[in-house]
């Protein structure tokens, strides 16, 4: 914490927080931005004063990332003004607004898959020497992002290649990327949307600790304690338009998601019977035994019945998503014996086990989920068009009533089902993801982290979606860091450490704590959890 | 319900900048370049500069279509030009040294072509190597089977049938402009009509997504190399026809060039994904066209390439989002 980057001395006689005296950092008047027929923003007034935090929520779709590229010089807004400490800039690109003290790590994580992770924290800015050309100083390059990641307590190693990493540790080498900047605000799309609660307690501490140094940050999230736990004040947008903003002690949860969607919203609770363990024994659908691979994944055992929701828990890297695509066929096994259905299988190839009808949304959407230049509809019925083969084409009145279909019932927001899928909102694009695999009707559908991104209305209606597809006899495999919605939905939970399942929780022993538990008690000897290569 | 028009209205939409290009070069031919719109007939077939701008735009228009898949999916195929000497060398050899019939000839032609293509595609998909590479590896090396099947000798040939691909017309026009239609049509049913499309395109843009959404990627890839590799094969016939002769150190010289250059001028992006198999075929008459405006103006061969080169700049640019978003910008803020 100490290495922290030294504020300007100004800054230190800002009042921490709350203090309405601090000067305002960042401020946008007016923002209109429209795409085509879309309008994204419309005239959207915006302040942020030194020594604050300020959470940024709405729904996906709400326009949300977009006033972020608007203030940082992605994209130039249709009319408004934006004005750094006082100062009206015209940014004409990222790299100007962190010139102007400005750091934003983006909701879809910008980072060069094939460079260490260390690289990729000191891009564009790397430590050189005065002479020899400006060359550029290695050690040092290490030390430096060595400070960075020790900062957030990532325990990666700064030489390995960010596509080998997971997506949460990506998002962290991404933030540890931002603060190493010397930054006066910290812009943070959707941070957290796949850490753990650890990854996010110290994430919040040196948020807290950059705060008191007089930085201000924006912070969006769709997790409403987070909100509560750690920002001053919040501003709401819905549909393009500014809600409002206020201190976040006038605002009780309730009035949040009110202002956030403009009605009321349930909270899904799964139907009595998902949680229920015994019940006549149902039809095996998949059952894994010691399934390994060398480097990926020791030894993983599970099974899952036919009309039942299983969960797999456990820390970050401890194999949750190695399992999900070992069970697709994306990497192959080379140890464990797999069933399906009762019988033995291999899988070489994820369209053999599409064959088998199952199905898999991957944790990270933008590199291996969504083709961002093709429509709406053709994202929606290609794992269908695949299934069906070369020769056996959906009519193309046929995608358009699959894709109409499903733009409804999971409420997509999008212009058209023709609008190119990477003009949608994060949230947005995940739903269509898992559209795809809906639409496959799926004997086992593997949801590696589904609600990640979505709002709070859409995330219970998602899982009363799933729960229904349950009700159905659809098996579901639901991965999530989020111990929580874990226990809320699954009627059994496989829980697994350090690539291994070590405990099988279900009925009345499933809970938070348990899970918690589980994963302590089985401390290995060595006392290091997780190893090196999260 | 969808007017059955309507997607021939978006095809052409879809390639306005190309055709906007197309019109303006045959505007100025119209204002500056005598001669260029003369058609005659002659023995029931047509005779002129834009005949011959069809004729030979054809083949490097058939070529491009190949291309155009292989471009989708994220690759390139540089081995065209040889694959065209070898198509070449292999019908005029069987015809004129094996005294072969000629559907015997161009089958093998034919053949042998696919198989280059499969060859390509082997490498791309179960060697893994880089497109670039896979296909410089044929590009390099197929000269010299072309040269190892003529024996280094420019074979002549008398082959009516043979000799009517390149020089015979079909309905008053040569016959590779009908070669050119019955491929863009095949090309345009298989890929709308069946899953292909869709599967190239979803390759090209996201390889991993379409991998883990169930799309048999190797099987389309290898699939495209080989049709790419089929086109070349069908031009080498018609290359070869031109001469009445087999010349495998010059047949197909530089085509690859040309072939993906029609498909960048037809708005196709080389990073793969969707593409316009219409805009290749426009783009591959842009060249032609060109190529032919400048000899008419007396440009001398030499320093033909640079204005060849500003054309198209110019058409990328037009089609750049980020030019186009700067014009829109500075329209909207003069209007203001
Ligand atoms: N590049 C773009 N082209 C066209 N439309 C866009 C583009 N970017 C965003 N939009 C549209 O603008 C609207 C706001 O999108 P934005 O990404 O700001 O939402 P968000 O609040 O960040 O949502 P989420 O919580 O899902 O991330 C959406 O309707 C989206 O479809
Ligand atoms: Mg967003």
């Amino acid at each position: 914490m100490e290495s922290q980057a030294a504020p300007e001395p100004q800054s230190s006689s800002a009042a921490p927080r709350g203090a309405g005296v601090a000067p305002v950092l960042l401020a946008a008047s007016g923002v209109s931005k429209r795409f085509g027929p879309v309008r994204a923003l419309d005239r959207v007034d915006f302040g942020l004063r030194a020594g604050e935090i300020r959470a940024l929520m709405g729904e996906n779709g709400a326009g949300k990332s977009t006033l972020i590229k608007c203030m940082t010089g992605v994209y130039a807004p249709d009319a408004g003004e934006v004005r750094y400490q006082g100062r009206a800039a015209s940014v004409g690109s990222p790299r100007e607004a962190e010139a102007l003290g400005v750091s934003t790590v983006y909701q879809e994580v910008n980072l060069i898959p094939h460079m260490t992770v260390a690289e990729n924290i000191c891009l564009g800015r790397e430590p050189r020497r005065r002479w020899l050309g400006g060359c550029i100083r290695w050690r040092r390059v290490r030390e430096k992002a060595d400070a960075a990641l020790g900062r957030l307590g990532v325990d990666v190693d700064p030489g390995r290649e960010v596509a080998s990493c997971s997506i949460a540790v990506q998002q962290l080498v991404a933030i540890a990327r931002a603060l190493d900047v010397n930054a006066r605000v910290l812009i943070l799309d959707e941070p957290t949307s796949s850490l753990d609660r650890d990854e996010v307690a110290r994430l919040f501490g040196v948020m807290r600790h950059l705060r008191s140094q007089g930085l201000g940050i924006v912070f969006v999230t769709h997790f409403l304690e987070q909100v509560y736990a750690v920002s001053d004040s919040v501003t709401v947008l819905r549909d393009g338009t500014l809600v409002g903003t206020l201190p976040i002690a006038e605002v009780p949860r309730r009035r949040l998601v009110g202002m956030m969607v403009g009605r009321e919203v349930e909270d899904h609770r799964p139907s009595a019977d998902a949680n229920a363990p015994g019940g006549p024994p149902r039809a095996e659908i998949l059952r894994a035994e010691g399934l390994a691979k060398r480097g990926m994944l020791e030894s993983v055992s599970l099974r899952v019945e036919a009309g039942e929701t299983v969960g797999l828990a456990g820390l970050l890297g401890s194999g949750r998503t190695e399992t999900a695509r070992l069970l697709f066929g994306a990497a192959r096994c080379d140890g464990g014996r797999l069933r399906i259905a009762g019988r033995d299988v291999r899988l070489r190839s994820p369209r053999a086990a599409i064959a088998h009808g199952i199905a898999l949304t991957p944790e990270n959407r933008r590199t291996e989920g969504v083709v961002p230049h093709l429509s709406v509809r053709e994202n929606i019925a290609l794992a269908v068009q695949a299934r069906r083969g070369l020769r056996a084409t959906l009519s193309g009145e046929e995608s358009r009533r699959l894709a109409e279909r499903y733009v409804a019932m999971l409420r997509i927001k999008t212009s058209s089902i023709e609008t190119p899928v990477g003009q949608l909102s994060g949230g947005n694009q995940q739903k269509v993801l898992l559209a795809r695999w809906l639409a496959t009707e799926p004997r086992l559908l593997m949801l590696d982290e589904p609600t990640r991104g979505i709002d709070v209305a859409a995330k219970s209606e998602i899982l009363r979606t799933i729960d229904e597809l349950r009700q159905r006899g659809m098996s579901i495999l639901f991965i999530s860091s989020e111990l929580e919605e874990v226990v809320r939905v699954c009627s059994r939970v496989v829980v697994l450490r350090d690539r291994r399942s070590i405990a099988e929780l279900e009925g009345g022993e499933l809970s938070e704590a348990a899970i918690l538990n589980a994963i302590a008690e089985h401390q290995p000897a060595n006392g290091r959890p997780g190893g090196g290569d999260a | 319900m969808r007017s059955p028009l309507r997607p021939i209205g978006e095809a052409f939409w879809s390639v306005r900048w190309p055709l906007a290009a197309l019109a303006l070069l045959l505007a100025f031919n119209a204002a500056f370049t005598p001669g260029f719109f003369a058609l005659e007939v002659r023995d029931g077939r047509l005779f002129g500069v834009l005949v011959d701008i069809l004729n030979h735009g054809s083949r490097v228009a058939i070529v491009a279509l190949g291309m155009t898949l292989v471009i989708a999916t994220g690759g390139v195929d540089l081995s065209v030009g040889a694959v065209v000497a070898i198509s070449g060398a292999v019908a005029a050899t069987l015809v004129a040294q094996h005294g072969a019939p000629w559907p015997l000839a161009m089958g093998a032609a034919l053949a042998v072509s696919l198989i280059a293509g499969v060859w390509n595609g082997v490498l791309v998909t179960v060697m893994r190597l880089q497109p670039i590479v896979a296909t410089l590896i044929l590009m390099v090396a197929g000269r010299g089977v072309a040269q190892l099947i003529t024996d280094g000798l420019i074979i002549t040939f008398e082959s009516p049938p043979l000799a009517y691909l390149g020089n015979g017309s079909l309905l008053g026009l040569p016959v590779p402009v009908a070669m050119l239609a019955g491929a863009f049509v095949a090309f345009g049913l298989v890929s709308r009509r069946t899953t292909l499309g869709l599967f190239i395109e979803s390759i090209g843009d996201n390889p991993p997504a379409a991998r883990l959404a169930g799309v048999p990627d190797r099987l389309v890839v290898l699939l495209v190399y080989a049709v790419c590799g089929l086109c070349a094969g069908a031009a080498g016939l018609i290359d070869c026809s031109y001469i009445k002769a087999a010349d495998a150190n010059n047949a197909g010289q530089l085509l690859e060039l040309d072939a993906i250059l029609a498909v960048v001028l037809g708005g196709t992006s080389l990073a793969g994904g969707r593409f316009l198999l219409f805009g290749s075929v426009i783009g591959a008459m842009i060249m032609q066209t060109l190529t032919k405006t400048l000899y008419m103006q007396n440009v001398s061969a030499d320093i033909a390439p640079a204005p060849k080169a500003i054309a198209v700049i110019l058409v990328c640019l037009l089609q750049s989002p980020v030019v186009r978003e700067r014009v829109r910008r500075m329209r909207g803020g003069g209007g203001a």
